[in-house]
């Protein structure tokens, strides 16, 4: 009877004792050389999830200093983040999306001012600054957005009978581009085309390159006018602008409006890829899923970029929507040693032969800094003709929707365009709700 | 044996009660009191007493998603128990092939909620697009889907607890009244019912607490489209929650209410129908 007693107690405490190691585990490890510190950078962009991983390896390689990716699932990154850092193992070095993400992250954002890397910015004004004139976040990438089309199919429409253009130079005002556009939907089955957009992705979550990017437009017109970088509360005044091009998507495209509500970026990208669209709004980074569609036809020679045209003043001189919301920002609630570790990681990411490597070929960055020379950019068709527009002379739209109060806010906008675009919501009462969104939301967000 | 087991309970309960204090006493005291503060982080947080709270009640997306939701538990319950209790009498019948259907009717069940909604929104939105249209279209495609989806796989499980109850109705009780000559409506009013009892209460508590608290199911299947007219209850925690810059504390403060309510209705349920079971 005493032996099983202590048998019973030596096994339960074993169980128990197992139990606790097993939750505790992780963290010990990562406590193990604190006065080198380490790195734990918490990865935005799961495409290039394997790439970082190799990027860790590498600089631990070269310099012993352990370095920790985590990448968060699509969509998941503020979430993923907000349990990550609560937690003893946090990370180290991690991203804001701008102005807005620097709101609701100041209490983590250490300064970066005395960084290597903030002082060889190309243009200091990209980073994001607090209101005590500190720098807390510095973008890592440069991104573009636009009309992506495809050139033999354009070509071939340019030698039908009747063309309304004879090259894509021609097309430079949004009047000329609707015309060719409709005549081009028109003819859709002598191009070999279903429609000349693909489809206007309105599905929840997958709505974002309506009520983030092409919302910049306006915006920024609204901006430019106003004189002023933010608002509490808009009017929302270019909003035909936006009609104009939205309709025009909706209606020249290769699904009806009333079934947009099932369709993702997924497919707007494979419809473009397989051919069957000529154009289709997005960035740079949609190279990658160009490239990996399965059966794609479009030849690489073939994907060009041109500017998103509404009807906004002087559109001649417009160009592409660049900008970034990516910006590197580094936990000021880690140890000592593992900011410091941090800091040193984003040095040699931009200065070293090997980070810069990383940088510009495997992660696709067009990065913003001095230490990258010309020939260190990136060579994908898009991003090419992204850095041909930059240098064009033509006016770049900056991206204000870093400005924008919310997610809530942009979700819900999404939600009247699909509402809008199926014929169950009339356009002033998007405009209105647009409006009244963004007031409660900016509140929100001042409170 | 039995005074040893009496010894030795708090050292047999121990380990459990680790888990349960990890797991859920204390995440559960954390959230009453983050719902009083402004946070972002857990570990960071602000007392700010009662204006979390405030904002919840002045939030016309909760009170709507509140009262969505009410909506769309009475239907599931009803519909759910309903015809889990049709499928159970079926196959308490001993027709050929009862094992076979049991299971086939359980397996929805074994299925994990996301996957369900994207399953049955590409379903519903094929069989919707042959009209032109999409199941964010209106709302109403939206409520039906989720009634049907949670039927799907709530269904199932129901039944086997309601085959358990009927198997545990006296044969007794069954040839007595047959031989009295109750015809199988009687005999299923004035004895079965009665006598299962018992499980009506306890499937009740499962669909509607279960309805109350669906979220994945909600989230792939319509995301609460078009414009958060079917978003329900825990979806509009969650999108306050990681949707809004600086309303952290709002979500937390919801999730009380959330709580309460679901609680206050699963303890009185529980108390009216164990009123009306009968000792066999």
């Amino acid at each position: 009877m005493k032996r099983n007693k202590l048998l019973a107690v030596a096994l339960s405490t074993a169980m128990v004792a197992g139990a606790l190691t097993g939750c505790g585990g992780g963290s010990e490890e990562a406590k193990k050389d604190d006065s080198k510190g380490s790195v734990y950078y918490l990865n935005f962009k799961p495409e290039v999830a394997e790439v970082w991983e190799e990027v860790a390896k590498k600089y631990t390689e070269e310099t012993g200093v352990d370095v920790k990716v985590v990448t968060a699932a699509s969509g998941n990154y503020e979430s993923t983040l907000k349990s990550e850092i609560a937690k003893t193992d946090a990370p180290t070095l991690f991203q804001i999306n701008g102005p807005i993400g620097y709101q609701s992250w100041k209490d983590y954002c250490a300064d970066l001012s005395d960084t290597d890397f903030y002082k060889s910015l190309s243009d200091q004004s990209l980073a994001i600054k607090g209101e005590d004139g500190g720098v807390y976040g510095v973008p890592y990438t440069i991104e573009g957005y636009g009309i992506i089309y495809n050139d033999e199919i354009m070509q071939k429409y340019f030698a039908t009978s009747g063309a309304k253009a004879a090259t894509t130079d021609e097309i430079n005002s949004f009047d000329k581009l609707k015309e060719v556009v409709e005549d081009m939907q028109s003819k859709k089955d002598e191009l070999g085309i279903e429609g000349v957009f693909a489809s206007t992705s309105l599905l929840p979550g997958e709505d974002w390159r309506w009520q983030t990017h092409l919302a910049d437009l306006p915006i920024y017109a609204e901006y430019n006018a106003k004189d002023v970088d933010d608002l509490d509360t808009i009017e929302f005044t270019y909003n035909d602008k936006y009609k104009n091009i939205f309709d025009l998507y909706i209606e020249n495209s290769c699904t009806e409006p009333t079934m947009l509500g099932s369709k993702g970026v997924n497919d707007s990208m494979a419809e473009f890829a397989l051919g069957k669209v000529a154009m289709v709004q997005n960035g740079n980074w949609a190279w990658g899923q160009i490239s990996e569609t399965q059966g794609n036809v479009v030849k690489e020679e073939n994907i060009k970029f041109m500017p998103i045209y509404c009807g906004l003043d002087d559109e001649a001189n417009q160009g592409l929507c660049i900008g970034t919301e990516n910006y590197f920002a580094i936990n000021s609630k880690a140890s000592e040693a593992s900011q410091k570790a941090s800091v040193d990681f984003v040095n040699w990411l931009i200065s070293s032969e090997t980070g810069k490597d990383y940088m510009t070929n495997k992660l696709g960055n067009n990065a913003p800094f001095t230490t990258f020379s010309d020939s260190e950019k990136p060579s994908d068709p898009l991003a090419q003709d992204m850095l041909g527009s930059m240098e064009s002379g033509k006016t770049s739209i900056p991206w204000v929707f870093t400005t924008f109060p919310s997610q809530t806010f942009k979700d819900n906008f999404g939600a009247a365009l699909l509402e809008y675009a199926q014929g169950t919501k009339t356009w002033e009462d998007v405009v209105s709700y647009v409006n009244e969104q963004w007031a409660t939301e900016k509140a929100a967000v001042a409170e | 044996m039995e005074k040893n087991i009496k010894r030795y309970f708090p050292i047999f309960v121990l380990p459990t009660l680790i888990a349960f204090l990890i797991a859920f006493v204390i995440p559960f005291i954390m959230g009453l009191y983050l719902s009083f503060c402004d946070f972002t982080t857990v570990t960071n947080s602000k007392f700010v007493g009662l204006s979390n709270y405030m904002n919840t009640f002045s939030d016309k997306e909760f009170l709507n998603a509140l009262w969505f939701t009410v909506k769309f538990a009475l239907i599931a319950v009803v519909t759910i128990n309903f015809f889990g209790f049709i499928m159970a009498l079926l196959l308490t019948k001993g027709l050929k092939g009862t094992n076979f259907f049991r299971t086939v009717f359980f397996m929805p069940n074994l299925i994990g909620g996301i996957v369900l909604g994207y399953i049955w929104q590409s379903m519903i939105n094929g069989v919707l697009a042959h009209y032109k249209v999409t199941m964010l279209m209106d709302p109403k495609y939206g409520f039906w889907g989720m009634v049907i989806l949670m039927n799907w796989q709530m269904i199932g499980y129901i039944m086997i607890i309601y085959i358990a109850g009927l198997q545990n109705v006296s044969p007794d009780l069954l040839e007595a009244a047959r031989i009295d000559g109750a015809t199988e409506l009687q005999t299923l009013i004035k004895i079965k019912i009665p006598m299962v009892m018992p499980s009506i209460t306890i499937c009740l508590f499962l669909t509607i607490t279960n309805s109350f608290k669906m979220f994945d199911q909600n989230l792939a299947l319509t995301a609460g489209g078009p414009s958060n007219k079917t978003a329900m209850l825990a979806l509009d925690i969650y999108n306050t929650f990681y949707g809004k810059v600086g309303f952290e504390g709002v979500g937390q403060a919801k999730a009380v209410i959330f709580f309460i309510i679901v609680a206050i209705i699963g303890i009185s349920q529980v108390a009216i129908s164990r009123r009306k079971e009968v000792e066999s």
